[in-house]
């Protein structure tokens, strides 16, 4: 069994006074994607920020090996963000400052947290530039934003994520903004770094990038985790009604792409609105009385699912 | 290096166009008698004689129009008969670097507090602290500069001057730096305070609403990932972004004040700056001292924009795009 580098417990997060995450419990391992899957506002976002500390903590409990972080003081939050958890974000264009140079932006986190000249700290830029294989990495240190293409780009922010050598990187879709084939590049070079360099969690709402990528999956609806386990087992044979929709909605990885795809009828409910009950009952065929009650992920089949279909028969 | 020629040229034709207009108001207007003007109120006949000969004015228009323009910029000898044949390009010439330090030394100023003031705001929105400097702000920005200029002379020059405090304020006027240094400074400190307060007002708040606007970007957001302070975050990543709206602001500011605009704060310190001059030529419907200060104001308009337009290239390299590799 892997070691983790990351344990979340019963993570609650309140924005604005409505609960956003509800009890989410989840572990990284060492060498393993983490895939966290959902539909837009399942509230993956929320949680990587969570992680990021850069919002509040509710209650539960988050441990990067062995300390304990929910609770930290924003100083000492600063010292980790960066250094020991990084995050890649979805839109590279936007995410870089569009005047300053590249290389500036990544030198500038490698200084905030390490006590090196401006020389050494772009030697190493163009070092983790150059692991990123960016093609004339010194040259490309020197350019703008707009300068390089969406691959280089999103290159370039993981070159910024890595520089730190953090344990965990956090990546929230970071290939929904590059055209198809820079998706699959992108996303090998992130399977390296998780043998390689740090922990994975890699943030999607496409069943298709998980199961390319990552080792184990989360899938999340409404602030809530329905079913959480190795990605073969899962990919499989789904449990979770949401699960088993979020497949149907998901093309043929490697097949044509159907005419028409399958989609979840209904809307995900706002964290306002979230039911009482069981969070997918109001859209799920399966729906009965018993649903009226919040099901607890129990393992079942190799997995983790927070059914009431699948209680006491395990 | 082509986009700067490209500015100077176009900013030689914008010239060219107002110098156009200006010259059709005064002299190409139906029923104007230029010469009945330009030598002012009550001329004898020779005088008169001497002028419409003179500037061409018994000529076709496009004549009467380039003399003007070559007693303008090129002979610089155009005169001004109200007052006794004073030459009013040199006097443009004089008064410019009075016009010059005021609003340059008010800039630095406002500039200066009002990035602190922005950047102080924006790090603790919506404190204690916050509000009462936008509502200071609001307050500067609404504090008419003639009404404070005068309050503050009436203060310093009259009622409180021979206290501890206010001393060292020198007579009303100008001091040319060459002459002195630290009267040239002590002459104007109080008429920069003047002036730069409803500017600093005015470019506090905006530059708020600017940092403001910028914390929701993704920048912004990649920033405080990367584990920098926050003051860190606010001028190496919001105020490197803000400063592009502020410069465009900052530089018509600057050049309408330059082109005469500080009229007020130079008429009530007795500065004998730029707007002080079209101040007594408007008085005196003083034509060619008029047309003397209108033309330059629009000169040191046009350059000042120019020069905004060049330091945009240099902050916003997305605008260098054509130039090999940034
Ligand atoms: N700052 C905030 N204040 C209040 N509510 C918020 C805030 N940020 C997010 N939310 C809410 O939290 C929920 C989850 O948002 P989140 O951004 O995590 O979704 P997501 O799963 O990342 O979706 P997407 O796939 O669209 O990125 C949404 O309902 C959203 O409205
Ligand atoms: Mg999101």
């Amino acid at each position: 069994m892997a070691e983790p580098i990351l344990q979340v417990r019963d993570l609650c997060v309140r924005l604005s006074g409505r609960l956003i995450l509800d009890h989410v419990s989840f572990d990284v391992l060492r060498g393993r994607t983490l895939g966290v899957v959902g539909e837009s506002g399942s509230g993956k976002s929320v949680t990587a920020s969570a992680l990021m500390g850069l919002v509040p903590i509710a209650s539960g409990s988050v441990k990067f090996g062995s300390r304990e972080v929910a609770g930290l003081s924003e100083r000492a939050w600063r010292a980790l963000r960066g250094r020991q958890i990084a995050m890649v974000f979805q839109d590279p264009m936007s995410a870089f400052l569009p005047v300053r140079s590249v290389g500036a932006q990544i030198d500038e986190q490698i200084r905030a947290h390490e006590r090196l000249s401006r020389t050494d700290a772009r030697a190493r830029t163009v070092q983790l530039l150059q692991r990123m294989e960016v093609p004339d990495a010194a040259q490309m240190a020197r350019r703008y934003p707009h300068q390089l293409s969406g691959g280089l780009r999103q290159r370039a922010m993981i070159a910024m994520a890595l520089s730190c050598r953090p344990d965990l990187l956090i990546a929230d879709e970071p290939t929904t903004a590059l055209d198809v084939t820079v998706q699959a590049q992108i996303l090998a070079l992130l399977r390296e770094v998780s043998q390689r360099d740090a922990g994975v969690m890699l943030i999607t709402h496409d069943m298709g990038v998980v199961a390319q990528s990552c080792a184990d999956v989360v899938v999340m609806y409404a602030g809530v985790i329905v079913e959480r386990g190795s990605v073969e087992t899962i990919l499989q044979a789904p449990l979770h009604p949401y699960t088993q929709a979020l497949m149907a909605a998901t093309p043929e990885i490697d097949g044509p792409r159907p005419a028409r795809l399958a989609t979840i009828p209904g809307q995900p409910p706002s964290p306002a609105s979230r039911p009482q009950g069981c969070v997918f009952q109001p859209r799920c065929g399966y729906a009965h009385e018993a649903c009226g009650r919040r099901p607890p992920l129990r393992s079942h089949a190799g997995r983790d699912v927070a059914c009431v279909l699948y209680e006491g028969a395990a | 290096m082509r986009s700067v020629a490209l500015r100077l040229g176009q900013g030689a034709c914008v010239l060219v166009g107002i110098s156009m207009l200006v010259f059709a108001v005064f002299f190409a207007t139906p029923g104007a008698d230029p010469t009945a003007r330009i030598a002012g109120r009550g001329a004898s006949p020779q005088i008169l004689a001497r002028i419409r000969h003179d500037y061409g004015f018994d000529r076709a228009l496009p004549v009467q129009y380039i003399r003007m323009m070559d007693k303008l910029f090129v002979a610089r000898d155009l005169t001004s008969f109200v007052d006794h044949g004073e030459r009013v390009v040199p006097e443009v010439f004089a008064a410019a670097p009075v016009t010059l330090s005021l609003v340059g030394g008010a800039a630095i100023i406002w500039v200066g507090l009002s990035v602190l003031i922005g950047v102080v705001c924006a790090l603790w929105p919506n404190g204690i602290v916050d509000r009462v400097l936008m509502g200071l702000s609001v307050l500067l920005l609404s504090i008419p500069v003639f009404w404070l200029g005068e309050v503050v002379n009436l203060v310093t020059q009259s009622r409180y001057h021979d206290t501890m405090l206010f001393s060292w304020v020198p007579p009303l006027g100008y001091v040319p730096f060459l002459q002195s240094p630290s009267g040239w400074f002590r002459s104007l400190l109080l008429p920069w305070l003047v002036l730069s307060s409803s500017f600093a007002g005015l470019y506090a708040r905006v530059l708020r609403a600017e940092l403001m606007a910028a914390s929701g970007e993704d920048y912004m957001r990649t920033a405080r990932a990367k584990g920098l302070s926050p003051l860190r975050i606010m001028l190496n990543h919001g105020l490197r972004m803000s400063w592009l709206g502020f410069v465009s602001l900052f530089g018509l500011d600057v050049a309408q004040l330059i082109g005469g605009g500080a009229l007020l704060t130079e008429v009530v310190f007795a500065l004998p700056g730029v707007g002080h001059l079209t101040y007594r030529a408007l008085t005196d419907l003083d034509l060619p001292l008029i047309m003397a200060t209108v033309l330059y104001s629009a000169a040191f308009v046009v350059i000042a924009n120019a020069l905004v337009d060049l330091v945009y290239l240099a902050l916003d390299p997305r605008l260098r795009t054509g130039t090999r590799h940034g």
